[in-house]
């Protein structure tokens, strides 16, 4: 493997786990929108509260790790990216922005009134933040960002690939949380409230599964070189999102929520993962290539190390907050 | 001075050479950065705070230092939280606003940021231990689980240093053609001019912090609330801010060694100095109108003193450098002055107060001192911003010193981006309504007595409110 392919790929693993672990936090939002009036839905906004409350931050730091890679390993396709994008991105950041400060103010308001409008706010911008990025992602893997950064404000995102790969983000997103969430609650002891999500997960699953390969329809004439990716090289990671979705499924129906989350992870994972081998070996699909847009050479080693180093730093301190959160004690309410 | 056609000339050429989208992706960056800043500085300086207290109790066995501990540890959840997003609005607007210089210059200065994503990393996950770790882990590991940040508000805190000082004295690369070779990130990383500029940074968190939370106790000292759970919250923040107070005259001062050769533009203008006068004046206040230096009271001798370390070696003037190289020179030098002059008084104060103390006075049975220490916090915000500007106007206009001008690195935009400004205010100033409300009113719960905040949602207290 090359350099330049071994930073592409560390950068693309960021961009997956961001999708699983940061996804299924803004898709919690999906369910606490959804879970109805303030007294209806306490149960569920609490478990939300408490599922996602201590990783959130955690989880966030992936999208950072995605845009120092790229800016510092491929320089010049990020700035292309981030002119050309300008508009979904800014969305998503708003997005980004109201979710973590609503959400951490919601947790300490003082009176309903206030949980409310944070609650609202939280839960929307946790929806609009998948959609945006997701548009941006179909942006680029339909080839409609040009590497001078010249690319159209409107039409680089308002196009069939990136309206369905934002549509599909929110799903993925919210299909991860209806699992993540399930388990939980089976954990703590809420059965009723299990059997409601478990509902949910299901038909939100069911539409995101739909939704993903009724895309492929729409790409295969707007965004002809991934669909050809798709089609080829990326087909075997296709199946295995169909195959893993429907398992998934099937665990759910049959309430076996732990095992379930292994699937829905495998899923998601698949879904982005199809999109990156696609779209290869572009990184800016039918402008540049991951070699040539690759910066110094000295610049990828230095990369390299940093990855290596968070291997080792990072990922046991990650490991053990979220054995944390899956064990006994941290299941039980707080206080 | 110049002749008036020149004026023309020169006035032409700035409207022409300015693209719509500098100024006011300036102001979003200076607005984004301040606002970030204050948090940063929390980050970066409040868990050794929270360690300090928290280790005091567990020592003591103290119930007082415990409980300030976990209100502490749940203050700090909701100013990381927002300084968590606010960071990431940085990371989006290097590239959404300066594309020119992160195409360019991205690769070069970019592996610090990896390592401040690493240490921001390692925050985010020891922050979420440490929040949900009370009552649920055995207290000596779980007081061992914010350490990692005191560590990691470091190397974070470095790392971005290290890109700042990069930008105001660039290395690690050469042009040739116009093309940027010989890239050598690991000497963006580890440069001389970072460790000082780091330090600067760093102390200066640990006043911010420090002054602002121990503020907090000395407002409640002045509304009669005197037992020992606010003489505890004030010192243990007032040491960390003493020591921090007392030591930045001197890290400053370094910081400004050489200045004259790396940035003499910059040097000038923090010092008023328009012609080269030997030995140079200190100039306190004033200002530039027409090239001529006005109000300001000038003590002889002192400028080359304290900004060459000479009794005569003069500051180089304006008048030396092109005009066209020149910084807003009055923005610069007021927003030095006031770093300078804020942080000297921070530095007395502290000294004046452990004086007394040791010679049995206590300054907190003193109403004017507490109201000093009340606005102390405000102040070192207003040190730390004006240093930031001080630092970074003074660079202009200059993005990357003598290498890259600013207008050369904006992105490509209509005076429509003054739009995006004028969101952004709005977002900034309801986040920060939304932070004050409720901290204040978590503050007056603990006052009420309740020990826990529980989530307003939880369905026995909708219950309560639906009574």
């Amino acid at each position: 493997m090359s350099l330049e392919l071994a930073v592409a790929a560390a950068l693309f693993v960021g961009v997956i786990a961001y999708a699983v672990l940061g996804g299924a936090d803004f898709g919690s939002g999906f369910f606490d929108l959804t879970a109805g009036s303030s007294r209806r839905g306490a149960e569920l906004r609490t478990l939300v509260d408490h599922s996602i409350g201590p990783v959130w931050e955690a989880n966030h730091v992936w999208l950072i790790y995605v845009l120092v890679i790229w800016w510092t390993g491929f320089p010049e396709s990020f700035a292309a990216a981030m002119s050309t994008l300008v508009l979904p991105l800014l969305l998503a950041l708003l997005g980004i922005v109201l979710r973590g400060a609503s959400f951490a103010f919601r947790k300490y308001a003082a009176t309903l009134a206030q949980a409310r409008l944070f609650g609202i706010v939280f839960a929307t911008s946790s929806i609009i933040t998948p959609f945006f990025l997701g548009t941006v992602a179909g942006g680029i893997a339909s080839g409609r960002v040009p590497l001078d950064g010249a690319g159209d404000r409107w039409s680089s995102w308002l196009n069939p690939t990136s309206l369905f790969g934002g549509v599909i983000a929110v799903g993925t997103c919210a299909f991860l949380a209806g699992v993540f969430l399930v388990a939980d609650a089976r954990r703590s002891g809420q059965e009723r409230l299990a059997e409601e999500l478990r509902v949910r997960a299901l038909v939100v699953g069911a539409v995101t599964g739909v939704l993903v390969f009724a895309a492929l329809v729409p790409i295969d004439r707007d965004a002809p070189t991934l669909a050809a990716g798709l089609e080829g090289r990326a087909a075997p990671l296709v199946a295995l999102a169909g195959l893993a979705g429907a398992v998934t499924m099937v665990l759910l129906w049959r309430r076996r929520y732990a095992v379930a989350r292994a699937g829905a992870i495998l899923a998601v994972a698949a879904v982005v993962s199809g999109w990156g081998v696609g779209q290869y070996p572009w990184l800016l699909v039918d402008e540049v290539t991951i070699t040539d847009a690759a910066g110094a050479t000295a610049t990828l080693q230095g990369l390299l190390v940093a990855v290596g180093l968070a291997v080792v730093v990072v990922v046991p301190p990650l490991a053990y907050l979220f054995r944390l959160t899956q064990s006994e004690e941290w299941s039980r309410p707080e206080h | 001075m110049l002749a008036p056609d020149v004026v023309t000339a020169l006035a032409h050429l700035a409207t022409e050479a300015e693209p719509a989208g500098l100024l006011p992706a300036r102001q979003q960056m200076a607005l984004s950065l301040g606002w970030h800043i204050v948090l940063a500085c929390f980050g970066v300086a409040f868990p050794a705070m929270i360690f300090t207290m928290h280790l005091i109790g567990i020592r003591r066995k103290d119930p007082v230092a415990l409980e300030l501990a976990k209100r502490w540890a749940k203050v700090s959840a909701v100013l990381f939280a927002i300084g968590a997003v606010s960071g990431t609005v940085l990371s989006f607007e290097m590239g959404l606003l300066w594309p020119g210089l992160m195409g360019t210059y991205g690769d070069v200065l970019g592996l610090p940021f990896a390592f401040e994503g690493l240490a921001f990393f390692l925050e985010a996950i020891f922050l979420g231990i440490y929040l949900y770790g009370w009552g649920r882990m055995p207290p000596k590991r779980h007081v061992l689980m914010v350490l990692p940040m005191a560590i990691t508000g470091v190397v974070g805190a470095y790392c971005v240093l290290a890109v700042n000082a990069w930008m105001n004295a660039p290395t690690g690369f050469r042009l040739v053609d116009g093309e940027v070779t010989d890239v050598q990130p690991w000497a963006v990383l580890f440069n001389l001019q970072t460790f000082v500029q780091f330090a600067h940074m760093w102390v200066g968190a640990y006043m911010l912090a420090g002054f602002t939370i121990a503020g907090v106790y000395a407002v409640g000292m002045l509304r009669g609330r005197r037992d020992a759970h606010h003489r505890l919250g004030f010192l243990v923040p007032f040491v960390f801010a003493s020591i921090a107070a007392v030591t930045q005259p001197f890290v400053g001062h370094v910081l400004g060694f050489g200045l004259d050769e790396r940035q003499p533009a910059k040097l000038a203008a923090f010092e008023l100095a328009e012609t080269t006068e030997s030995p140079s004046p200190l100039r306190l206040g004033g200002v530039l109108v027409d090239g001529e230096v006005k109000w300001s009271i000038d003590i002889p001798r002192l400028g080359s003193l304290i900004a060459m370390n000479s009794p005569d070696k003069p500051v180089p003037g304006l008048d030396t450098i092109p005009e066209a190289d020149h910084p807003p020179v009055n923005l610069t030098h007021l927003a030095f002055q006031t770093m300078v002059g804020i942080g000297t008084l921070l530095a007395a104060a502290v000294v004046w107060f452990w004086f007394q103390r040791r010679r049995g006075r206590d300054l907190l049975e003193r109403r004017w001192f507490l109201r000093f220490a009340a606005a102390a916090g405000p102040l070192a915000v207003i040190a730390l911003e004006a240093g930031w500007i001080a630092t970074e106007v003074g660079r202009q206009p200059w993005i990357v010193y003598g290498v890259m001008r600013t207008p050369e690195a904006v992105g490509d935009y209509t005076a429509s981006l003054w739009w995006l400004l004028g969101i952004s205010v709005v977002i900034y100033t309801a986040m920060t309504v939304g932070a004050v409300v409720v901290l204040r009113s978590m503050a007056r719960r603990w006052r009420a007595g309740e020990a826990d905040l529980p989530s307003p949602y939880a369905p026995e207290h909708a219950s309560e409110a639906n009574r």
